[in-house]
């Protein structure tokens, strides 16, 4: 019997030939994440271990993300405690205000992430190297903690959902679309602790970042990971960032999945989740007549040049409703720095939207763009739960760039062509 | 503490980490603070009202969402003493095994048991018993590693024994 690309990277990292779904095993990782929120937790129970020194300081990533630029004094006080411990430890691969970006957009950036990887995460949205052709899933802190200590973790080995998209992908439908559709046909469990195997021809036309989207959002159906095969763009994508030897591992053609969905994908309409799930999908066409006070455009999902250049491209010469706050949040300072050279920032001042420094901020309800009572959002962020992006009773859309920019100009959910884009 | 006796508190499918804990609060670790807030967008009055010992009864896929710790945490620092579901949200399920708040998977106990019930739950055996209506319910058993990672308290204390093996 054959093996899926996720059961060779796990059997390769736990020293063995192969693996059986259901099986327990403990791997090596070549990557522990954590961020300001994690992390401190993580910090506070590596200790209690009482080693002098963590496994292998290159392969822990500290990123403060989600409340930095500090919000408040609690939250400068739990980034602190990243700082210290990174400087404690020699930590390399912290990222300090500056340097930093969306742990998860950064860290493939930066090449930190490669085909073949064992990356363990505490955040939901480690997920996202998959797109790489790496294994990635989010922990907690407790096992963040014991992972930097001893350079392992333990797993459960995931049954595989393998999903086909067949067709070529219409204007206006990306990655965000899939996922979405994805998710809204098989609900925020139908992955449960599986792994989701991405394939056929629509996604090998996707761009990396369009796959980082669809990767990042595996967790929003219960799944453990998400995962494309290698193909030339990955190994385009890293090209030169790669400082260290990596092995591609491919799907065999007789690897057992659990489930196979097949959907024709050649017209797929732009996809919008509707509170408070992520399944509660609808194609635009059927969203109806709803008003937003304020669209975000950023995050781990959408974070990335593409979803900026996509924005603009919207947002052209158009101005943002006078009833609408439009936030743009490049996922990294290289992304901040792209957008910038490229002319996309003009456009987004013309158009009056506010341009923020990197963060996860408004995206978990942190800050920089928190909702009011009974207030509305259309972001492209991964989560529409009660709450998510401020007061209980505000309400969360889902949607991608091209969406999001044009409901920001419309001041109701709509699509790129009811602004005149084509 | 293998037998656990308390009230039942329910809550529906799909209960997400921002509503155990919201992310307005994630700006401490602080276990009692973070219990102040435990299940708030869900039900503001829970923290004020739950007992020690009481129990959460939940639908399918419960703690999904964020890989946030402070979930688990938050519940037990609230008192609870444990959580039963019809299913787990993975991360979740590890974190509550990793820091100790023991968690039964039971369908059929999340379907039928009725919020305020007095219910009896023996972590050893997976046994539940609704001492309202007399009827019992079997939970999954854990696997053995994961009853060797909960007798030996936890994961940190795990690696603390293997890495002092070594």
């Amino acid at each position: 019997m054959g093996l899926t690309m996720t059961e060779k990277i796990l059997a390769a990292h736990a020293g063995k030939t192969g693996v059986e779904p259901g099986e327990l095993i403990s791997a090596k990782v070549d990557m522990v994440l954590g961020n300001d929120i994690t992390a401190p937790v993580a910090i506070k129970e590596f200790a209690k271990i009482g080693v002098d020194r963590v496994f292998d300081n290159e392969k822990i990533a500290l990123v403060p993300d989600h409340f930095t630029p500090n919000k408040d004094i609690k939250s400068a006080e739990q980034a602190k405690i990243l700082r210290e411990f990174a400087r404690k430890y020699g930590i390399v691969n912290y990222f300090e205000v500056g340097e930093m970006g969306v742990e998860h957009c950064l860290l493939p950036e930066k090449g930190l992430v490669l085909p073949g990887d064992l990356v363990i995460g505490a955040d939901s949205h480690t997920c996202t190297y998959g797109a790489l052709g790496a294994f990635s899933t989010g922990i907690g802190s407790t096992d963040m903690a014991a992972a930097m200590a001893s350079g392992e973790a333990w797993f459960k080995v995931p049954e595989s959902i393998k999903f086909i998209y067949y067709g070529k992908l219409p204007r206006w439908v990306g990655g965000k679309d899939l996922i979405l559709y994805t998710i809204g046909q098989i609900g925020v469990d139908g992955a449960l602790y599986r792994s989701m195997e991405f394939t056929g021809e629509a996604v090998a036309e996707l761009s990396m970042d369009g796959r980082f989207t669809m990767a990042n959002m595996a967790i929003e159906a219960g799944g453990k990971n998400g995962i494309f095969a290698v193909d030339e763009k990955t190994l385009e994508y890293v090209k030169g960032r790669d400082k260290r030897n990596f092995t591609v591992y491919q799907s065999d053609p007789d690897a057992k999945y659990v489930q196979t969905y097949e959907w024709d994908v050649s017209k797929l309409e732009p996809q919008v989740a509707f509170p408070h799930l992520p399944e509660n999908t609808r194609p635009l066409s059927q969203c109806g007549h709803v008003s937003i006070d304020q669209a975000i455009i950023g995050s781990c999902t959408n974070g990335r040049i593409e979803d900026l250049r996509e924005a603009a491209y919207v947002l052209k010469g158009k101005k943002v409703n006078p009833n609408v706050r439009l936030i743009i949040i490049p996922g990294t300072q290289a992304v901040w720095r792209q957008a910038m050279h490229e002319g996309l920032f003009d456009i987004f001042l013309d158009a009056g939207a506010a341009i923020s420094t990197p963060t996860c901020g408004p995206c978990l309800g942190g800050h920089m763009g928190i909702l009011a009572k009974g207030e509305r959002a259309i972001a492209t962020t991964n989560r529409n739960f009660v709450g998510r992006m401020g007061h209980p009773e505000s309400e969360v859309y889902l949607a991608g760039p091209a969406v999001t920019a044009a409901s920001a100009i419309l001041g109701k959910i709509a699509g790129p062509e009811e602004v005149g884009v084509q | 503490m293998s037998q656990l006796k308390g009230k039942v508190w329910r809550f529906g499918n799909d209960v997400d980490t921002d509503l155990i804990i919201p992310a307005r609060y994630l700006n401490t670790s602080e276990p009692k603070e973070l219990a102040l807030h435990c299940m708030e967008d869900a039900d503001p009055t829970f923290a004020g009202k739950v007992q020690p010992g009481d129990i959460i009864v939940a639908g399918k896929n419960f703690g999904c969402g964020s890989s946030r710790e402070h979930a688990p945490i938050a519940i037990k620092a609230a008192g609870v003493s444990c959580v039963i579901a019809a299913s787990f949200a993975r991360i979740f399920y590890r974190n509550a095994i990793n820091i100790g708040l023991p968690i039964l998977e039971s369908p059929e106990a999340s379907s039928t048991i009725a919020e305020g019930h007095e219910i009896q739950v023996n972590l050893s055996n997976g046994q539940i018993t609704d001492l309202t209506t007399g009827q019992t319910y079997q939970a999954a058993p854990f696997p053995p590693f994961m009853q060797e990672l909960i007798q030996s308290g936890g994961l940190i204390e795990y690696v603390k024994k293997k890495m002092n093996m070594q």
